[in-house]
């Protein structure tokens, strides 16, 4: 399997942040890239991940003890900062502000789900522009095509998990449908294709 | 499919300002330090379902027609609520707050944003159940008229009670749930005696000034539509509402920690998000 290595210009990185979006399947889709990614990874990491109403930060703690950047829910207010996964706390929307700041909101279902992939997607890349990756991986539904064509639109780089070996294919063959795909991986090459981007430098 | 550009960006986000402005100037209505996240969002929803060419045009449309206006104060306003949400915190409430509110001869207390008043009326079952409720008197508040009048009429759907009941019986309930409602073949309707201690009322959180002191403020899922200096606007306003040593209950995804009114308060329950003002 090859993995695409982005050449960033030596001393710019050409990325500021990075959002991922993923349904059912999602702890061994997660457990496979975020583990890959080095403690000072220079960007943000922002995922939603679909789950239960009533599910706290198990989930963060767990993957934390995985990795070497930190992993947290996302708090209200809070600044996104380099080094850091956030993810969407249950049952809220999550938004990125101008300042870089997390919002939460009660915003009725998208596509069935709150925390939805899109309204983050869509946020972020009205924050980011083109200095956005945003990735979509396992998931049974079609949330977060949208989004990811937001962010295409933006400029930024979309980057959807093979649905061949995907968990459940559904939510990466809706992006691939939906959006204007860069990067079609398998799994194991995401999380290698992050760790690569500021490897060389 | 062309790309937006960051012109078209700052363009789009002037519009909205000039349409906050003016949804103020002409309406009253303060919207200028929300979340512009959750502005974009709502607002782009709109001009989607509105057939406008863009914010500019809204910004015509709504200074000419004021129906046009309610429609995006509803937009703008969520009104997501339930009965008893967050069961663990209201348990914590019963089992903490209650008996330190039972040493006021009278208590007072203000739920500021109570939408459609099922966060209401969980408080006065709660208070009723503690022997507390005949010594208070409630003020629940919205600027969302629509909500307020549900809130007022206390009908609820039939399909939501289940989850209701659940959440009552997990937050330390003590009666029979549906003691407290009559049902239909769709609805339900909140019993009269528990509406005697409350006072539903039109206020503006952002516009409108403190009108009583109280022992407890209950504002859940409101300030997280706001930025973080009309927060920190709001603090103070509960500050000043709350007698010292007063209580505070935030949403449980809301917190003092970034604000700075958060030395003002003590965090007594933190995962509760439950504050006491200063003295
Ligand atoms: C998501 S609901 C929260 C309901 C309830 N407190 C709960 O947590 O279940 C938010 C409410 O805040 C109200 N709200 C928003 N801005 C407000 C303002 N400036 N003044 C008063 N109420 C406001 C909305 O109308 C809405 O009913």
């Amino acid at each position: 399997m090859t993995v695409p290595v982005l050449k960033p210009p030596a001393e710019q990185a050409p990325y500021d942040a990075v959002v991922i979006g993923v349904s059912a399947g999602g702890l061994n889709a997660l457990r496979a890239i975020l583990p890959r990614l080095p403690e000072k990874f220079p960007l943000p990491v922002v995922v939603v991940q679909h789950r239960g109403v009533e599910s706290d930060g198990f989930f963060a703690q767990y993957l934390d003890q995985r990795c070497a950047v930190q992993v947290k829910e996302a708090e209200e207010k809070e600044q996104a900062v380099p080094g850091t996964v956030y993810l969407a706390p249950a049952n809220y929307h999550l938004l990125l502000e101008d300042d870089r700041t997390f919002s939460l909101t009660l915003e009725s279902r998208v596509c069935f789900a709150r925390p939805s992939i899109d309204v983050l997607f869509e946020s972020a890349a009205d924050v980011y522009g083109s200095r956005l990756i945003g990735i979509i991986l396992t998931g049974a539904n079609d949330d977060g095509s949208r989004g990811l064509a937001a962010i295409k639109k933006r400029g930024g780089l979309a980057v959807v998990q093979d649905p061949v070996g995907a968990e459940v294919e559904t939510m990466p063959l809706a992006a691939l449908q939906t959006a204007d795909v860069d990067f079609v991986l398998p799994l194991g090459a995401i999380g290698l294709f992050l760790a690569n981007l500021y490897k060389q430098r | 499919m062309t790309n937006t550009t960051d012109d078209d960006k700052e363009v789009e986000d002037l519009e909205i300002n000039l349409l906050l402005e003016g949804m103020f100037k002409r309406y009253g209505y303060d919207f200028r330090d929300y979340s512009l996240a959750h502005l974009r969002r709502r607002l782009r929803y709109r001009l989607d379902s509105s057939g406008l060419s863009d914010m500019g045009a809204m910004l015509h449309r709504v200074l000419h027609d004021r129906s046009f206006f309610e429609l995006l104060l509803r937009d703008l306003s969520i009104n997501v609520t339930e009965m008893f949400r967050d069961p663990s915190i209201y348990l914590r409430i019963r089992t903490e707050i209650v008996s330190r509110l039972k040493t006021y001869p009278f208590v007072k207390i203000w739920h500021a944003g109570c939408a459609t008043g099922e966060e209401v009326y969980s408080m006065a079952i709660l208070l009723h159940e503690e022997g507390l409720l005949e010594r208070c008197q409630i003020y629940a508040t919205d600027f969302n008229q629509i909500a307020l009048k549900k809130a007022k009429e206390g009908i609820y759907a039939l399909d939501q009670v289940r989850h209701f009941t659940a959440n009552y019986q997990k937050s330390g309930g003590k009666e029979s749930f549906s003691d407290y409602y009559s049902a239909d073949d769709h609805s339900v309707i909140v019993k009269n005696w528990l509406k005697t201690r409350i006072v539903f009322a039109d206020h503006n959180l952002v516009t409108d000034s403190v009108f009583s002191e109280m022992q407890l403020v209950v504002c859940r899922n409101v300030l997280i539509y706001f930025n973080r200096e009309l927060q920190n606007r709001i603090f103070q306003t509960f500050y000043e509402s709350l007698c010292p040593g007063g209580f505070l209950w935030l949403g449980s995804k809301e917190s003092l920690s970034f604000s700075t009114m958060g030395e003002r308060f003590e965090a007594l329950f933190p995962d509760e998000k439950i504050y006491k003002r200063e003295l």
